[in-house]
């Protein structure tokens, strides 16, 4: 019995192979199932923890700032207000963490890639993942642009 | 074991007759498909169609959205009826899309659509579409693919010759098929004869926002206006109206408005009465009619009566207007797109007749004249007429043009599309349709640039060809590949209401400006916030207003206390999601209404009326997030005696408290 089966299994195969069709590569689910263990025994990130030397992953690779800007920090303050406060607070966890202290904590390109680039930073930074482990709701991408994360970067300098 | 195997014997014989190596079966019944049809058809899963087919809904009043060549449906757009998955017609902001002078209709029966073009091609700024019974226009925007502008058509009725655009969308126009009285009054139906009209109306459309404006009405004799196209190329300038009941009967029409052997094709030069009316020329008469727009800063449409339109008495811009004699009640009058021919569909007619144009100039030059119909010149039919195309199939209703020369007709009775060469008069190919061919659409098809890989053809009944779902059946296009010699039947694909028309473009050409998000920062609507520290809830007498937000996923406020049985509640409800893709829903339970679907950065609003006390939810209709379910929020509502204010929180705290 199992060798006729094994006869027609061969004989569908046939049917299909001999159509000429484009032969596409499996997808390579041992490939992703070994990255999915690696994952499990990756050490713990503690979220709370001071990181100034992650810079995050996204459009941001190298910041250097200066003394606060008072006119960028009016700026970031409104676009933060319309982008942004509706999933966070300063001084209490809401949505997504509490911000007070956040530019003590991360560094200023972890913070603008995390707004410019959220999905990626989720899925592939240490810290992003923690996060979306403790907070479960992802955070939304707002869809701004460089200036404006940097504006509001400045407002969050203001606010430790 | 033995059935599996028995199965898979079976299937193997199967894949093997119906896999693309198979030889292609000519002598099978299913209307000679051929072998690699399926492979012409399929886009693999992640890819995308190369052209967008609009495709009217018919009696369902909207436009629907379809991919070409998978013929998958993508999008309804509704447009004359209300829609409670999207809440058009039932949101604040959309109800005025929907008044006439009539007051709201609910309801539409949507025909034609047609794209807007630039230099004799479809450029996919906007789609027109009309209506039927409640005589109006609509136009839909290409970037948001909603409906953003709808005029209503006074002094008309059965607004069917409707609503082609010339070839630099100079105008969109509509016409009369039932002839009535202008303006109504109180008559004996019975003297119809010479006291009813039939309006065709010149919108024009200004290029930059698209508004139509009625220009001017000419007050034609009450004739049947059954479809329309504009002249182009040489004939640009001049507009192409068929007719039927010429006879001008009043009942019993399938009889006698087929009792003259011919009737008309009406040639109008529309740049002359263009320029008659932009010199003082016509008369303004009281109307009243809707002219309804939609605000995309406001989100919020605005209804406004016009209570007056410009006419034109045929009689006074001599040389504007010339009927053309053409065998038996056409219904489709199209024009190829060198616009030198110009044929006329007719439907009780043994032949079609072509006629051209640079005879038609010729003959009124000459003033080759047979007469005339209530003071119209009536052009001799053998100074106009190019040729006849002799006995190609029974019932022609419509034909489409490729780049190449020929002509593609429609043949109801003996559903079958016809191929023909147009300067040859000769048939070229036929091939059969399931069943009962209406429309057929060639992409740009009316426009001097057809872009001719792909023809649908919209077939009006389908008895066998899907599974059955009680009496009513699906209806039905079925896709042709027209590149080569033969035309070569590719897929059945269902559509939705009636499908009267189609319009169809290359996918380039709308894809890059399709919106994807409205800017929070440009959102002007009266009742929307910018953030969750303005949301609010304020009452103003037996109202209360509710300024809410939604993100993934909550709403803000959420729990809101002190409304009263007998208030009415205003949800005003802007999403503050500023990503691609990301709309939420909200439907309250007891609300006499639909629920919204807000796109993000828009604000909607609709109202509930609480009728007994208690505690009762709303939340999110459109599964947004992992969080999705979460997404809710409760409002108490007290007796109407209560003394309760109003209040709102969100987590225990009035929205934004903490923040300043």
């Amino acid at each position: 019995m199992k060798f006729k089966l094994l006869t027609l299994l061969a004989l569908i195969s046939f049917t299909f192979l001999s159509c000429g069709g484009e032969k596409k590569e499996k997808p390579s689910y041992a490939t992703s199932k070994k990255k999915a263990v690696k994952k499990s025994t990756a050490k713990k990130v503690d979220i709370n923890a001071v990181s100034l030397d992650n810079k995050g992953i996204g459009p941001i690779k190298n910041l250097t700032l200066a003394a606060i800007d008072e006119q960028l920090v009016a700026e970031g303050k409104i676009i933060y207000k319309t982008n942004c406060s509706a999933c966070h607070k300063f001084k209490k966890r809401y949505i997504g963490p509490a911000l007070k202290g956040i530019t003590k904590r991360r560094s200023p390109e972890w913070i603008m890639n995390m707004i410019l680039n959220p999905d990626e930073m989720l899925k592939k930074d240490p810290i992003g993942k923690a996060l979306i482990k403790e907070y479960n709701a992802p955070m939304a991408n707002q869809q701004l642009k460089e200036s404006d994360a940097r504006a509001i970067l400045e407002y969050f300098r203001t606010k430790n | 074991m033995k059935i599996i195997l028995k199965s898979i014997f079976l299937f193997v014989i199967t894949a093997t007759f119906l896999t693309s190596c198979a030889p292609s079966d000519k002598k099978n019944n299913k209307g000679a498909i051929s072998g690699n049809a399926a492979e012409k058809v399929y886009v693999a899963p992640g890819e995308l169609d190369s052209h967008y087919a609009f495709i009217s809904g018919g009696f369902s009043g909207q436009l629907s959205v379809y991919g070409l060549p998978s013929g998958r449906l993508f999008r309804v757009i509704p447009v004359f009826s209300q829609d409670a998955e999207k809440g058009y017609g039932y949101s604040e902001e959309t109800k005025p899309m929907l008044n006439t002078s009539h007051g709201f209709v609910p309801w539409g029966d949507s025909h034609h659509p047609d794209i807007s073009q630039t230099n004799g091609s479809v450029d996919g700024r906007w789609v027109f579409i009309n209506e039927n019974n409640t005589p109006r226009i609509a136009r839909i925007s290409l970037e948001t693919f909603e409906t953003e502008e709808i005029i209503e058509i006074p002094n008309s009725a059965g607004n069917h010759s409707s609503s082609f655009v010339t070839e630099n969308s100079e105008y969109v126009v509509a016409g009369t098929r039932f002839s009535v009285p202008f303006p109504q009054r109180d008559m004996p139906i019975s003297e119809m004869k010479g006291n009813f009209s039939g309006a065709l109306s010149f919108l024009k459309i200004d290029q930059e926002t698209g508004h139509m404006n009625i220009d001017f009405q000419i007050k034609m004799p009450g004739f049947s206006y059954d479809l329309s196209h504009p002249g182009r190329g040489k004939s640009h300038g001049w507009f192409f109206f068929s007719t039927y009941n010429t006879e001008e009967a009043n009942t019993l029409m399938e009889v006698n408005a087929s009792q003259n052997d011919k009737d008309f094709i009406a040639a109008i030069n529309w740049k002359k009465i263009e320029e008659y009316v932009a010199n003082g020329g016509g008369k303004m008469q009281p109307a009243n009619y809707a002219h309804n727009t939609w605000n995309d800063d406001t989100h919020t449409a605005t209804s406004v009566m016009k209570k007056q339109v410009l006419v034109v008495e045929p009689k006074d811009v001599p040389g504007a207007i010339y009927f053309l004699p053409t065998a038996k009640s056409p219904h489709g009058c199209d024009v190829d797109p060198t616009g030198e021919y110009i044929i006329g569909n007719g439907k009780l007619a043994a032949s079609m007749t072509v006629h051209s144009f640079s005879k038609m100039i010729k003959a009124i030059d000459d003033k080759a004249f047979d007469g005339d119909a209530y003071g119209i010149p009536i052009l001799k039919f053998d100074a106009i007429n190019y040729g006849m195309l002799n006995q190609p199939g029974l019932g022609p209703l419509h034909t489409e043009f490729d780049t190449r020369g020929n002509a593609y007709t429609t043949f109801f009775i003996s559903s079958e599309v016809v191929k023909w060469n147009v300067e040859d008069l000769k048939v070229l190919d036929r091939h059969p349709v399931y069943y009962s061919v209406g429309h057929l659409m060639i992409p740009g098809g009316n426009s001097r640039t057809p872009d001719d890989k792909y023809l649908v053809a919209m077939n009006k009944i389908t008895k066998d060809r899907y599974l059955p779902t009680g009496p009513e059946v699906t209806q039905s296009a079925q896709l042709f590949d027209i590149s080569g010699e033969k035309l070569d039947l590719l897929l059945d694909f269902p559509t939705i209401g009636e499908p009267h028309y189609a319009a169809g473009i290359a996918a380039e050409k709308i894809m890059p400006k399709s919106k994807k998000i409205y800017r929070l920062d440009e959102n002007k609507h009266a009742y929307g916030v910018q953030s969750e520290a303005e949301t609010r809830v304020v009452r103003k007498g037996k109202e209360v207003h509710i300024y809410m937000t939604m993100i993934r996923s909550h709403f803000s406020p959420d729990n809101i206390e002190g409304v009263k049985v007998g208030d009415k509640v205003f949800f005003h409800v802007t999403n503050l999601e500023q990503d691609y893709d990301v709309p939420h829903g909200i439907s309250m339970i007891g609300a006499n209404t639909s629920e919204l679907l807000v796109m993000p950065g828009r604000t909607a609003t609709f109202t509930w009326e609480p009728k007994e006390v208690g505690v009762w939810p709303f939340y999110c209709t459109d599964f947004c997030s992992a969080l999705h379910q979460e997404m809710q929020g409760y409002v108490r509502v007290s007796p109407r005696n209560s003394k309760a204010p109003i209040s709102y929180t969100l987590d225990g705290d009035i929205p934004g408290e903490e923040e300043e």
